[in-house]
C-alpha cells in the first residue's frame, strides 16, 4: 500500500507523559518480520499507550520510529495503516449498531466513492480474507447480535482487510472463554507464518504459548528483552511484577467447622432475577468465623442475584440471611452495612465506586455519615486526607494522589481501592464476586493475600468467582452453584478441576 | 362545513405547516447521528428567517426584487452554516457542555434577529413571499393533488430531501463516518477518521438546515417576520428528531403528525366548534409529549454517544 513491507520496526526513546503520570519512559523496542513478540506488563505498564504511539493515535513526547531503518512520523492511523501497520484493540473498535461490512468499510478509503460507498467490494475483500485465514464472518450480521468471540474474529478480518502486515494484538483474549482463547491462539500461530504480530498480555501461558520473543514493560520501562523458550511463566511473572509471584494458598489442613453455628448463615433463600425468574432457589450455606467458603458456577447461575440479596440491593422472596445472629433478609443496604457485612461487587467501575469522585472521597463513601468523617453536616476534609493516605500505603494504591478521580485508575488500583475501603471497616462477613477478573498476576497476588489474612483474623468469606484456580487456592470449601441451587459443598482440598467442572455443568454425581 | 371538507382542510394547512419542522429535524438528524444534538436549532431558525425576509424587504422595487427571495434562502443559509460552525467550535472543539451551549446559541440567534429587526425594519411589514407552485397534471387529482401537489416549491423540496437525507446517512461514506463518530468515535478515530471534522462539517450541514427552515417560515409560511416567528419551531425539531429515532422517514412521520395537530386545533377554532380553544392550542405539544413518553427505548438504533464530547486522549 504505497510503502515498501516492514521488514524491520524500531522504537527509539520512546516516551509519552499523560497528567501526573509518566506512561512511557524512553522505550526501546525492535521487532523483525515473521515473527511474533509478546509485550507483557501489568495493568498500567504503558504497554497500550505505547502501541497507540505506534498506530498514531498518541503523538509520542520524545522519541522516534523507525522503518526499515528509515524514520517515520505517524499523525493518524492512516499512516500507520498505509505502512501495513493494524492494531486489534482491547475493547473492540466495532461501532455496535452496524453490520460488519460496514465497520470495515469504515476504514476501507478505497470503498469511498465520492457520492456513493462501495460495500460490494468490502464484501468481498471481507470474504476473500476470511476464507484465507479460517476466520469465519457473517458480513451482514449487526455487530451487537455478535458474541464476543465473534467481534474478536470480525475485528482480526478488519484489520487484514485493511492491509495490515505487522498485527498488534492488544490483550486479544481479555474477553473470550478458555475455548476461544485457544482456538484464537492457535489461529494467531498460523497466521504469523506470514505476518509479524506484537502480542500484548499478562497471561504467560498464552505468552509462552505463541511468542518467539517477550519484551517485559513495568511502569513505563523495558526491564527485560529475551527469548521465550528459555524463561519459564514464573520467571516472566517475577520481572513483570518486580517480585516473586506466588499465589497464596490456604491451610485448612486439621480444621473441623462442621460442628460451628456459621457467622454468616443464608437458609432456604429465594430470589428472584430481573425477569422475574426465580434465580435462587432454596440456597442454603453456612460460613463459619475464618472460613473462605468459595462459591463455583458459570456466570449467571444466580451469583448476581445472590450477591446482591446479601448486601440488601435485591429483596428476596422468601428465606432468612443471618449475620452474626441479626436477621437481615430484606433489610436495607444502609442497615447491612451497618452490621457489618462488606461487599466487592461484580462491576467494580459502576458498582464499587464512584468514578469521578476522589480517592479519598471514594474511601470514606459507606461511612461518610459517621462522626469520624463529618460532623455538624461539614465533611472532616482533612481525617479524610490523612485516611486516604494510610490506606493508599497499607494497600499499595497507586495513584498520583489520593485527590485523582478514582475512576482514571487502572482496574487493579480502583479494586485495591475498594479492598481497602471495605477492610477498612474491619467487617464481620465479606462478599466477594470476581475479585480478580482482568487483573494481572501482582494484583490477583495482593488480593488473595488480603482476602486469607481476613480469614486469618476470623472474617467469614464468600469468594464467588469463575475462575477455579482462585476458588481451589483460597477456599476451605468449595460450594457448586448451578440454576439457583447449591449442588454440592466439597471440602476445598478434595476439590478438583475435574470434579468442579462436571458439577458446574450440572452433573452431579459421577 | 361537512366532515370530508373539514378534514381535507386540515391535510391542506397540515402539510405546508410541516416542512419549516420537517427542515430543521432533517439537519438536526445529521447533527445528532454524528453524536451533537444542537438545541440552538431555534436561534439558528429566528436568524434565517430574519436574514432571508431582509432582501424581498430592501430589494422591493429595485431591478433585483425578482430573485430576491432566492437571495434570501441563500443567505439564510450562509447564516445558519455560519452559526452552526460556531456551535461546532464552542462544542467540539472547546467541549462545551452541549445542553447550555445550544440553549445560549437559542438565545443570541433569537435576540439578535429581534434587535437588528427593531432598528432596521421596525414594524411588522410584510413581503410578497414564495409564490405557489401547483405541478401541472398532478394538482388536478382530486383531493391528493389540493393536498400533495398545489404548494410553494420548498415544501416538495423539504419532501424530496427526506430520501435524500436517507441516501446521505446510509448510503455515501460520509453518511457512514457520521454514525460512526455519533455511537463510537473511539472506534471511527482508530480508523483514521477525523471526528472533529466530521462533526464540524454535520453542525453546519445541520445549520444551514436550520437556516432554510427560518426562511420558509418568514417567506413562505407568514411572508413576514416578527419576534416570536420561529415559537418554539427549534426545539419541537429537536424533539422531532428522538421521536423519529434518528431516521429521516420517522422525522418526516413526526413533523407531519405534529403539524396536522396544529391544523387540527386551527380548523377547530376557525369552525367555531365548542371545545375550549387554550385545549385546542395546547394539543399539538400535548400529543408531542405522549408520544415522545410512549415510544420505547428502541435498543441500539441511535447514537450512543449523543451529546459526550471527543477527547482522543482521555483514558477509558
Amino acid at each position: 500500500m504505497g510503502h515498501e513491507p516492514i521488514r524491520s520496526l524500531e522504537l527509539r526513546g520512546i516516551t509519552k507523559r499523560f497528567p501526573g503520570i509518566l506512561a512511557c519512559d524512553h522505550i526501546d523496542l525492535s521487532v523483525g518480520e515473521y515473527s511474533v513478540r509478546a509485550l507483557v506488563g501489568e495493568n498500567g505498564a504503558g504497554k497500550t499507550t505505547l502501541m497507540n504511539i505506534l498506530m498514531g493515535l498518541y503523538q509520542p513526547d520524545e522519541g522516534h520510529i523507525l522503518i526499515n531503518g528509515k524514520e517515520v512520523r505517524f499523525r493518524s492511523p492512516n499512516d500507520a495503516f498505509d505502512h501495513g501497520i493494524g492494531m486489534v484493540h482491547q475493547h473492540f473498535m466495532l461501532v455496535q449498531n452496524m453490520t460488519v461490512v460496514e465497520n470495515v468499510a469504515l476504514g476501507m478509503k478505497s470503498a469511498h466513492l465520492p457520492f456513493r460507498l462501495d460495500l460490494a467490494s468490502v464484501r468481498k475483500k471481507i470474504v476473500e480474507v476470511s476464507e484465507r485465514h479460517e476466520l469465519p464472518v457473517n458480513p451482514d450480521a449487526m455487530v451487537w447480535q455478535l458474541s464476543v468471540g465473534e467481534q474478536q474474529r470480525v475485528e482480526l478480518v478488519k484489520t487484514l482487510c485493511l492491509g495490515a502486515r505487522f498485527l498488534i494484538l492488544d490483550e486479544p483474549t481479555s474477553a473470550l472463554t478458555p475455548q476461544e482463547t485457544d482456538e484464537l491462539i492457535a489461529l494467531l500461530s498460523k497466521m504469523s507464518g506470514e505476518l509479524s504480530i506484537v502480542f500484548i498480555s499478562h497471561k504467560l501461558h498464552e505468552v509462552k504459548a505463541l511468542s518467539d520473543t517477550v519484551s517485559i514493560l513495568r511502569r513505563g520501562r523495558i526491564v527485560f528483552e529475551g527469548r521465550t523458550e528459555n524463561h519459564s511463566p514464573s520467571e516472566l511473572a517475577a520481572l513483570m511484577t518486580g517480585h516473586e509471584v506466588e499465589l497464596p494458598r490456604v491451610d485448612s489442613t486439621g480444621l473441623d467447622r462442621s460442628g460451628d453455628r456459621g457467622l454468616l448463615s443464608i437458609r432456604d433463600l429465594r430470589v428472584r432475577g430481573d425477569r422475574g425468574n426465580l434465580a435462587l432457589d432454596g440456597v442454603t450455606l453456612e460460613i463459619a468465623p475464618g472460613e473462605i467458603i468459595g462459591l463455583a458456577g458459570v456466570s449467571g447461575n444466580g451469583q448476581r442475584e445472590l450477591a446482591e440479596a446479601l448486601n440488601g440491593l435485591r429483596r428476596p422472596e422468601s428465606g432468612s440471611i443471618n449475620l452474626d445472629g441479626v436477621e437481615l433478609a430484606g433489610s436495607s443496604a444502609s442497615r447491612i452495612i451497618a452490621e457489618g457485612m462488606g461487599y466487592i461487587p461484580e462491576d467494580r467501575n459502576t458498582e464499587g465506586i464512584v468514578p469521578s469522585f476522589s480517592v479519598r472521597e471514594n474511601l470514606v463513601l459507606k461511612d461518610i455519615g459517621q462522626r469520624d468523617w463529618s460532623r455538624g453536616g461539614f465533611l472532616r476534609l482533612g481525617a479524610i486526607a490523612a485516611n486516604a493516605a494510610g490506606l493508599r500505603e497499607r494497600f499499595d494504591i497507586r495513584c498520583p494522589s489520593t485527590d485523582t478521580a478514582a475512576g482514571s485508575l487502572s482496574g487493579g488500583n480502583i479494586q485495591k481501592v475498594i479492598l481497602a475501603r471495605e477492610l477498612a471497616r474491619g467487617p464481620k462477613a465479606l462478599v466477594a464476586v470476581y475479585p480478580t477478573r482482568g487483573l494481572d498476576m501482582g494484583a490477583e497476588e495482593f488480593i488473595h493475600k488480603q482476602l486469607l489474612a481476613r480469614r486469618a483474623e476470623g472474617v467469614a468469606i464468600l469468594l464467588i468467582s469463575e475462575e477455579l484456580e482462585e476458588i481451589m487456592n483460597l477456599s476451605d470449601r468449595v460450594a457448586v452453584i448451578y440454576k439457583g441451587k447449591i449442588l454440592k459443598v466439597v471440602p476445598g482440598r478434595d476439590a478438583t478441576k475435574r470434579s468442579l467442572g462436571l458439577l458446574m455443568a450440572g452433573v452431579s454425581d459421577e | 362545513m361537512n366532515g370530508g371538507s373539514f378534514v381535507l382542510n386540515i391535510l391542506i394547512l397540515g402539510v405546508p405547516f410541516s416542512v419549516a419542522l420537517l427542515l430543521a429535524g432533517l439537519g438536526e438528524t445529521i447533527n445528532q447521528r454524528a453524536g451533537v444534538f444542537n438545541l440552538g436549532c431555534e436561534g439558528i431558525m429566528a436568524m434565517g428567517a430574519f436574514v432571508a425576509f431582509l432582501p424581498p424587504y430592501f430589494l422591493a422595487g429595485t431591478s433585483l426584487a425578482g430573485s430576491a427571495n432566492l437571495i434570501g434562502l441563500a443567505l439564510a443559509m450562509v447564516v445558519g452554516t455560519v452559526l452552526g460552525l460556531l456551535f461546532a467550535l464552542v462544542v467540539v472543539t472547546f467541549r462545551a457542555p452541549q445542553g447550555i451551549a445550544g440553549i445560549g446559541l437559542q438565545m443570541l440567534g433569537w435576540g439578535i434577529a429581534g434587535t437588528l429587526f427593531r432598528h432596521y425594519v421596525g414594524g411588522v411589514t410584510g413581503v410578497p413571499g414564495i409564490a405557489p407552485m401547483p405541478i401541472p397534471v398532478l394538482s388536478k387529482i382530486p383531493v391528493l393533488g389540493q393536498v400533495l401537489f398545489n404548494h410553494n416549491p420548498l415544501v416538495y423540496i423539504a419532501f424530496l430531501l427526506v430520501p435524500v437525507f436517507w441516501y446521505i446517512l446510509f448510503k455515501t461514506p460520509w453518511g457512514l463516518k457520521v454514525r460512526a463518530v455519533g455511537t463510537y468515535p473511539r472506534a471511527a478515530d482508530s480508523l483514521g477518521i477525523r471526528v472533529a471534522r466530521v462533526r464540524y462539517q454535520a453542525l453546519a450541514l445541520g445549520g444551514a438546515m436550520a437556516g432554510l427552515a427560518g426562511a420558509y417560515l418568514s417567506l413562505a409560511q407568514a411572508k413576514m417576520f416578527a419576534d416570536d416567528l420561529v415559537a418554539g419551531r427549534g426545539f419541537i425539531a429537536v424533539a422531532l428528531v428522538y421521536f423519529g429515532r434518528w431516521h429521516p422517514v420517522g422525522v418526516m412521520l413526526g413533523a407531519l403528525l405534529f403539524s396536522l395537530a396544529q391544523a387540527l386545533q386551527l380548523s377547530i377554532q376557525v369552525a367555531g366548534i365548542d371545545f375550549p380553544y387554550e385545549f385546542a392550542v395546547m394539543l399539538p405539544y400535548v400529543l408531542v409529549i405522549v408520544v415522545l413518553a410512549l415510544v420505547r427505548k428502541a435498543r441500539m438504533v441511535g447514537p450512543t454517544e449523543l451529546g459526550k464530547p471527543f477527547d482522543r486522549e482521555q483514558r477509558v
